[in-house]
């Protein structure tokens, strides 16, 4: 068995499925990561890879896999039914496989941040250790790590610190230590002109948490490892035309750009990413017909009014194949909303504008 | 050419054109602070304890704090415990110690870190399988800073160097940061000014 700290670079590379299928078990240590792995899911953030889950989700998924009691959703009641069932799976296991947050060149250490420890547990108790490396998360020198860990728990948490920030130079005495250094399109990523910056990025989160449309959607419905703004700019680099959507899932507002705590410039990499997709004809040509129709709509505020008006009375009265088809992309998988009796310019005009608010006011 | 050669290839060619590296600032506060005082409010923040003189009675002030404890591991000269890690061959039979008791060479105020290495725990499990960690750290020995921290030898010599800053702790469930995680349950530093050599 193989104990395992988290590593979205691992999700990445679908390692956990390809041990399996080699007959090596394979158990998440970090709490949110094996709430995951029971539920058989993939993380949906990747800092709490279960941050989407209620306790009372939790607690069903533990009553399942554990025995523990389902209608005890504290979390600190969890946590101890985690640390009482994944104590002796560090114990018995034979090697440990930790990510890597930063490689220092200078000192050839690997860098692990976590608030429970189990990075140092699953590094230090098996003999066998393995650490994945992404070719991006090497920094020069040992100084350079103090700006990196600052910048990281900092941007990550809001504290100045995580509890466990570990430091593995060599192997313990008698041990292995393996370090497997990733490229999976990296080193191709570095040559994109618009789009290497990305591979600055330290995986705070930052941006996900500051997303308007990670945090209505979550993480689970852009169906990519990597999610949020940070997700819709890599993912394309892996796989052009599997993720030719996600760009769009954007308002464009830059706030993702605003709070990267290196500087990636998020929302401008959305936006070419848009504009690769368009070179490369990934956009459905019924996605494409409405753009233009709305770009039409919205640049004419008479035209816009009309549709508007008109849009209550065609949805309630239109037979449903002529408004679920092919040309709406939007409703392929989903309802459309039932629109009010009055446009928000009607209810505007009538309780804000001129003798309305004066009215209030007295 | 193998695939090792191909990425590192892949990785000359594609380099941005290379820059000076810059100069690190140490970031220092404009003005002196009391670093016993940050360090203390700063490990607080994730539930780590500090006591600021040694206790007359070590042995009477454990028991006190730890009443249920059965096994004390000391790696530490000012206390003999019953258990040292040496006791500890396999180091996954770590997880029967109830108190670690350590000495960190190094304290971060802006933190409230403590530098722990193989040098200190001997044997590392005893650092984590534990279920409560005392170290005493000397606190003519806290620096300011991250930056000042990252200046000490252990970063360079040391295969294992750990900063910790307070006991495991989970927020994956709710939000809520909760103790137990998989570490130890409570961090307790006692400020112990270290033996003068002779």
């Amino acid at each position: 068995m193989l104990a395992k700290a988290k590593s979205m670079l691992t999700e990445e590379c679908e390692t956990t499925r390809f041990l399996e299928s080699r007959g090596i078990r394979v158990a998440e240590t970090d709490l949110g990561e094996r709430i995951q792995q029971l539920d058989d899911q993939p993380p949906s953030h990747i800092v709490g890879p279960s941050w989407h889950k209620t306790p009372q989700d939790v607690a069903a998924v533990f009553a399942k896999a554990y025995g523990s009691d389902k209608d005890n959703a504290d979390p600190a009641y969890l946590a101890g039914v985690m640390r009482e069932n994944t104590r002796p799976l560090f114990l018995q296991a034979k090697a440990g496989m930790t990510g890597t947050n930063f490689a220092v060149a200078e000192t050839g250490a690997i860098v692990t941040v976590t608030n429970e420890g189990n990075a140092d547990l699953v590094a230090n108790v098996p003999r066998l250790r393995i650490c994945s490396v992404g070719l991006e998360k090497i920094i020069p020198r040992n100084e350079h790590l103090a700006v990196f860990i600052r910048l990281l728990t900092r941007s990550a948490t809001g504290y100045s610190i995580t509890q466990y920030t570990s430091h593995f130079r060599a192997p313990r005495q008698d041990g292995e230590m393996h370090v497997v250094l990733v490229d999976n399109g990296r080193s191709s990523r570095l040559g994109m002109e618009k789009f290497w910056p990305s591979l600055k990025c330290i995986r705070c989160a930052a941006c996900m948490n500051t997303c308007p449309v990670y945090r209505r959607s979550g993480g689970l419905s852009y169906g990519s490892t990597y999610m949020g703004p940070i997700g819709i700019i890599m993912m394309p680099t892996f796989d052009a035309r599997r993720y030719s959507e996600l760009p769009f899932s954007s308002t464009l507002n830059g706030s993702c750009t605003h709070v990267c705590p290196v500087k990636i410039n998020i929302h401008e990499q959305i936006y070419a990413w848009r504009e690769v997709m368009e070179e490369k004809g990934q956009i459905q040509l019924a996605k494409k017909g409405a753009m233009i129709v709305a770009g039409k709509l919205l640049s004419h505020p008479q035209l816009y009014r009309i549709a508007a008006s008109s849009a209550e009375p065609s949805l309630s009265l239109l037979p449903r194949f002529a408004i679920y088809n092919r040309l709406n992309a939007w409703g392929k998988h989903r309802e459309i909303p039932q629109p009010g009796n009055e446009t928000f310019h009607d209810w505007y005009k009538k309780n804000r504008s001129g003798a309305a608010c004066e009215d209030k006011k007295q | 050419m193998n695939m090792r050669d191909v990425i590192l290839e892949n990785v000359r060619k594609n380099q941005p054109s290379p820059r000076e590296l810059p100069e690190v600032s140490l970031f220092h506060f404009e003005q002196a602070v009391d670093l016993k005082t940050l360090f203390t409010a700063s490990l607080k923040e994730l539930t780590g304890e500090v006591v600021t003189e040694p206790p007359p009675d070590f042995e009477q002030f454990l028991r006190a704090r730890f009443p249920d404890a059965k096994t004390f591991c000391s790696a530490v000269p000012e206390y003999a415990g019953n258990s040292k890690p040496e006791d500890f061959v396999s180091w996954a039979d770590a997880g029967n110690i109830d108190v670690t008791i350590v000495r960190s060479p190094l304290g971060v105020a802006e933190t409230g870190s403590v530098l722990l290495s193989e040098q200190e725990f001997r044997v590392n499990t005893i650092g984590f399988l534990a279920h409560d960690i005392v170290i005493l750290l000397d606190p003519s020995e806290i620096v300011e800073n991250l930056h000042d921290a990252y200046r000490h030898p252990h970063f360079l010599d040391n295969a294992y160097s750990l900063l910790m800053s307070g006991p495991s702790g989970s927020a994956d469930i709710g939000g809520v940061s909760v103790h137990p995680a998989q570490g130890v349950m409570t961090l307790t530093v006692i400020f112990w000014p270290r033996a003068k050599q002779h």
